[in-house]
């Protein structure tokens, strides 16, 4: 059998014009594989930036919860200073500013804080990303976990996270990745968000996915300005304060993005201005990226095929090159 | 329930003060130790109908410093008071008798005592050379504390220098000086530790023990958790200057002068566990402390902290919190180039497009000159 | 088309093979070893710095750019540099095309050490590179991750390269028998050999797949596994042109048989690329994507200048004048590569953007690393073409440099 150049160019130009065809169709109903829904029991955080005072005992008792060690970033090692998510720092208070900083939760000439930490995604691109089941997400509590004892450092997960949560170590030797795991390690003893616990105003409350989803909608229900009670630490505490209603901006933030996330937010501020991605699609990544592998992939099925194929060609070709091994080594062909 | 008239007058007579100094002292204690409410009226109960404890004082290596302090504890006056609450059967300072006459009434009530008598240690315990550097009676301290230690019920070492040798025992330490737990161990022993230690400390454990039979809850150094399990730098007055970054420079600057905070003077309250901010010195109101008056802490009741640790030398802190003041949302990060960095890219990168251009053009060369009618 | 009569030396070649490969002999030492030497040392200097105090020691990179050049050089384009024996078996043994076969050696040479200096640099660059079994242990491994996919493959790869090596071993030891009976079976490798670069030089692609918003329009797209795949299997037939080249200006040895091989590999280039290129932009076009290309500052640039590296051996190589002429081909060859090397750079680095603030430039200890990499592929292969029978054994004078 043999081939012209025509023939093959021919051939080559078919087979990647179908190759692109099948790859623009692959996420075909038939194949694309959906986001993973939150789980039914799931558990998460509200933070709501209208409540938040910028107190940072949230970074106080993460950092006593978790042992995590004093980050300097002003070079006098006397207060703990992170700048971002770091190798040690699973939580930070961050603040927006505008103009003459006068009024809170106002995005001109106003101010507001924002709390950074991992959102546990519904369909987290961490978990998917992970080539050794290092990150993974709880069935029942749906938090996502990391297991240093698994992870080989590849940071896969840190380029992957659209939120720019977990945070590699680059100072050591022997390097972990760095997150929020929502204190899944204080769970058993029946204790939860350490976050939570702490926070003097409720901005940030621990509690079912469910029971987080009452809470939001009691509060977009809120008329602005209006004294209303806020719980603290779970929605269901009865540990509760009277304030003014903030106005909010009309978006829960998690709600629907890629999927949906355990951790959401409130906030008077529009999103953006916390350099949080917006517009994000409500498909995840992880779900594209599944959906290419499996198509692709799946089963095992196309590689197997296209095996077949390979391995017949080059026995075919095998025995038509079939000559003397004999003399002066011969020639190396398959 | 007890019978409020029948109180009173036992008071007036036993301790000849009035009704109301009395249940203010022991509101005073129950407060101090952290007790909740209603707990003083145990401790009236204890005071008034307990038989009162022989107690066993010894001095060794110390400055009498703790005794001179604890006679200073006022609410109410303490000499009659706390002298009528306990029975001291032994105390070189206060007592009027001396030599072997007092020595002999030491063991006499410790034998009468026998399990029952509270032993209090004053001072550090010398052991180098087998502790010849502290004898009393002949004795060394070291053996004296053995003895006396043996019938104790209780042993609290008060101040730093029985509770871990404290001053006397700064490096090189020639004379061995050792603290009393360390001496005794396995046996427990509560320290009260401090240079001196508010008297109150001390007050309070032993009406504790009066009033419960038994000591209060202590850390792993046996501190009472009522008065040692904060840091300083967790109540102290000064500390949104601290959080605020606002710090005295030098003594006497402006800052030293509107109060702020003295870390940088070598302020030892990050690493010491001490309620000196919480209830002060002397009765004499706010600010009587030695951070309240403008000096540093120097770490007095923390072993290689005080008496050790240079008093201007910064300190360690035990934990860390967030300062005032936030990073903003949006943060530089990362290293873009250097200039060595540019400098290899631009190297290899023109040595690579070089060695290719020419190469290129050789052949070319080649190609163009002898075969320039090539059909291949 | 007409096809362009074969010479009649390599047509008798053909039918009746009399030389193989020959080990080229000549010493190891020279001005140009010695400088490559020099830079593998300075690369191992800076290694310990990074195993005894961490990556952050000797690299820049951070956790707005946790992958840098020692993923994006030292892997994804050090493997697609090492498609030389894919893309020779592809059309050796696959298409048949036999007259290509003694090419397949010293390209097998080549993928060889750049697979295992690039499994070697994945462990380099892993943070718990002590766990790095995990990835192919059942319990541990992950499926549903791209980079498992990508990983098993270029492991599994790496071992059917030094399998389909042997024969040159075998040779050099006269093994006959042995090297008959591998020879006997190597067609299921030479299969393997295909399908495994196959699957992860496309994946290596879709490894961007998840990172979504964070690559910018002009790079993200689900195509990235074919645009991939047409690039890695472009840059093995212009590695096979540039190391035939350099083989024969390097050890001076003659050309002449080889060069209406590589006219034709120079023809495959230009096919291949018409049909990146009219996918790559088709693709930019059908996502609306297209009318970024000259609003993304940075991005643009670095778009143009790639795209402009693919168009330049397009328009050298459709002149058949040109595919005659050894200079136009490895003009065309290095154009290729730079623009495969340039598309990987921008996928991975330049199109990634996960926030404002962040910056990432290599440092120079992280540079001269990537470089001694670099340095101790070729004098691996340097030393191997002088022991070992691989390239074509016709030169009659061994090469003294």
């Amino acid at each position: 059998m043999t081939f012209t150049r025509r023939n093959f160019l021919r051939a080559a130009a078919g087979g990647t014009a179908a190759a692109a065809a099948c790859a623009t169709l692959a996420p075909s109903p038939a194949q694309a594989r959906d986001n993973k829904p939150i789980p039914e029991h799931a558990v998460g955080l509200l933070y709501d930036s209208t409540l938040c005072i910028g107190c940072k005992a949230c970074m106080s008792a993460c950092k006593e919860a978790n042992n995590l060690p004093l980050e300097d970033n002003i070079g006098e090692k006397l207060w703990d200073t992170p700048l971002e998510l770091s190798g040690y720092t699973y939580n930070v208070i961050k603040i927006y500013q505008n103009g003459t900083m006068e009024h809170k939760d106002k995005a001109v000439n106003g101010f507001a804080h924002i709390k950074r930490s991992c959102l546990h995604c519904g369909d987290p691109s961490c978990v998917s990303a992970c080539p050794v089941s290092a990150m993974t997400k709880d069935p029942v509590t749906g938090v996502v976990g990391y297991n240093k004892d698994a992870c080989i450092g590849c940071r896969y997960c840190v380029a992957a996270c659209p939120f720019g949560v977990p945070q590699f170590q680059y100072d050591t030797p022997v390097p972990q990745i760095a997150k929020c795991q929502l204190c899944r390690h204080r769970m058993a003893e029946g204790k939860y968000a350490a976050c939570a616990e702490h926070c003097p105003t409720g901005a940030t409350i621990f509690g079912t996915y469910a029971a987080l989803s009452a809470e939001i909608e009691r509060r977009k229900a809120m008329t602005p300005g209006e004294p209303n009670l806020f719980p603290r630490r779970t929605p269901e505490s009865g540990d509760t304060h009277e304030r003014a209603s903030a106005e909010y901006v009309d978006h829960v933030y998690g709600q629907k993005e890629l999927g949906g996330t355990q951790m959401r937010y409130l906030s008077g501020v529009p999103f953006d201005k916390f350099a949080l991605p917006v517009d994000l699609p409500e498909r995840s990544y992880a779900a594209n990226s599944e959906t290419l592998q499996h198509t692709l992939y799946g089963g095992m099925v196309l590689p197997g095929v296209a095996l077949a194929g390979l391995v017949a060609a080059a026995w075919r070709g095998s025995k038509d090159h079939d000559d003397d091994d004999g003399h002066n080594g011969g020639h190396n062909h398959g | 329930m007890y019978d409020d008239t029948e109180i009173s007058r036992e008071i007036a007579n036993r301790f000849n003060i009035e009704r109301r100094d009395f249940l203010k002292f022991c509101a005073a204690m129950a407060a101090t130790m952290g007790l909740p409410k209603g707990a003083e009226a145990e401790i009236v109960q204890a005071i008034t109908v307990k038989e009162r404890p022989s107690v066993i004082w010894l001095h060794f290596q110390e400055c009498t410093g703790c005794t001179e302090s604890m006679l200073r504890a006022e609410h109410p006056t303490i000499e009659k008071l706390i002298l009528e609450i306990i029975s001291l059967d032994y105390h070189e300072t206060l007592f009027a008798a001396a030599g072997h006459q007092v020595e002999a009434a030491r063991e006499a009530a410790m034998k009468r005592n026998w399990g029952k008598y509270v032993l209090v240690v004053e001072g550090a315990i010398p052991v180098k050379d087998n502790g010849i550097y502290c004898k009393v009676g002949g004795k060394t301290a070291l053996d004296l504390v053995k003895e006396c230690a043996e019938g104790a019920a209780a042993v609290i070492a008060i101040g730093s220098c029985a509770s871990w040798g404290g001053m006397p025992s700064t490096p090189p330490n020639p004379t061995g000086a050792t603290g009393v737990p360390e001496i005794l161990a396995p046996k427990p022993v509560v320290t009260i530790p401090g240079c001196p230690p508010n008297p109150y400390n001390f007050l309070s454990t032993v009406v504790h023990f009066l009033t419960f039979g038994a000591l209060p809850a202590v850390d792993d150094k046996g501190r009472p958790k009522f008065a040692y399990s904060r840091l300083i730098h967790e109540n102290c007055e000064r500390r949104a200057h601290f959080d605020a970054g606002r710090f005295a420079m030098e003594f006497g600057d402006d800052g030293h002068r509107k109060g702020y905070c003295l870390y940088k003077l070598g302020c030892k309250g990050p690493e010491t566990y001490a309620n000196c901010p919480a209830i002060l010195f002397n009765d004499a109101g706010s600010g009587s402390w030695p951070v309240g008056t403008g000096h540093p802490c120097i770490g007095c009741s923390e072993k290689h902290i005080g008496f050790e640790k240079p008093i201007h030398a910064l300190a360690d802190l035990q934990n860390q919190r967030p300062p005032v003041g936030y990073p903003r949302v949006v943060e530089d990060q990362g290293a873009g180039a250097s200039i060595g960095a540019i400098a290899t890219v631009a190297v290899v990168g023109g040595l690579a497009i070089g060695a290719g251009s020419k190469l290129v053009g050789n052949l070319g060369k080649g190609e163009n000159g002898p075969d320039s009618s090539k059909q291949g | 088309m007409v096809n362009h009569p074969i010479p009649s030396e390599v047509a008798r070649g053909l039918r009746k093979p009399k030389a193989g490969h020959a080990a080229i002999g000549g010493g190891l030492w020279s001005p140009f070893t010695l400088v490559l030497g020099a830079l593998i040392a300075i690369a191992m200097f800076f290694l310990a710095q990074r195993f005894i105090h961490g990556l952050g020691a000797v690299t820049n990179i951070n956790n707005g750019y946790p992958w840098g050049i020692w993923v994006v050089w030292d892997v994804v384009i050090a493997t697609g540099f090492a498609c030389g024996g894919y893309a020779m078996a592809l059309v050796t043994y696959i298409l048949n095309k036999g007259e290509y076969h003694h090419l397949v050696r010293p390209a097998l040479t080549a993928s060889l050490f750049g697979y295992s200096l690039g499994g070697l640099s994945v462990l380099i660059d892993l943070g718990r590179y002590w766990n790095f079994w995990h990835i192919l242990w059942p319990g541990y491994a992950q499926p549903g991750s791209v980079m498992f996919e990508v990983a098993a493959c270029i492991s599994l790869y790496i071992v059917v390269l030094w399998i389909e090596f042997s024969p040159a071993f075998l040779e050099h030891l006269r093994q006959r028998n042995l090297k008959a009976k591998l020879n006997k079976v190597m067609f299921v490798f030479i299969g393997l050999g295909v399908l495994l670069p196959t699957m992860h030089q496309s994946s290596l692609g879709s490894l961007l797949v998840v990172f979504g918003y964070q690559i910018h329009p002009l790079w993200q797209t689900p195509l990235l596994p074919l645009l991939f795949l047409l690039t890695a299997v472009c840059m093995g037939f212009a590695i096979v042109i540039l190391e035939a080249t350099l083989a024969a200006v390097g050890f001076k040895r003659d050309i002449h048989e080889e060069l209406p091989l590589l006219s034709k590999i120079g023809k495959i280039i230009m096919g291949i690329l018409v049909a990146y290129l009219m996918i790559r932009i088709g693709d930019l076009v059908v996502r609306g994507a297209i009318f970024q290309v000259f609003s993304s500052g940075i991005k643009s640039v670095m778009f143009l200048v790639e795209m402009a590296a693919f168009a330049y051996p397009v328009a050298v190589l459709s002149s058949p004048a040109n595919r005659r002429r050894l200079s136009k081909l490895l003009a065309a060859a290095l154009s290729m590569l730079t623009g495969a090397v340039l598309y990987r750079i921008d996928a991975f680095l330049v199109a990634y953007d996960t926030g404002p603030g962040w910056h990432y430039f290599p440092s120079a200890p992280e540079i001269m690393v990537t470089i001694g990499v670099i340095a101790l592929e070729v004098l691996a292969y340097i030393v191997f073409v002088r022991k070992f029978p691989i390239l074509p054994g016709h030169s009659t004078t061994a090469a003294a440099e």
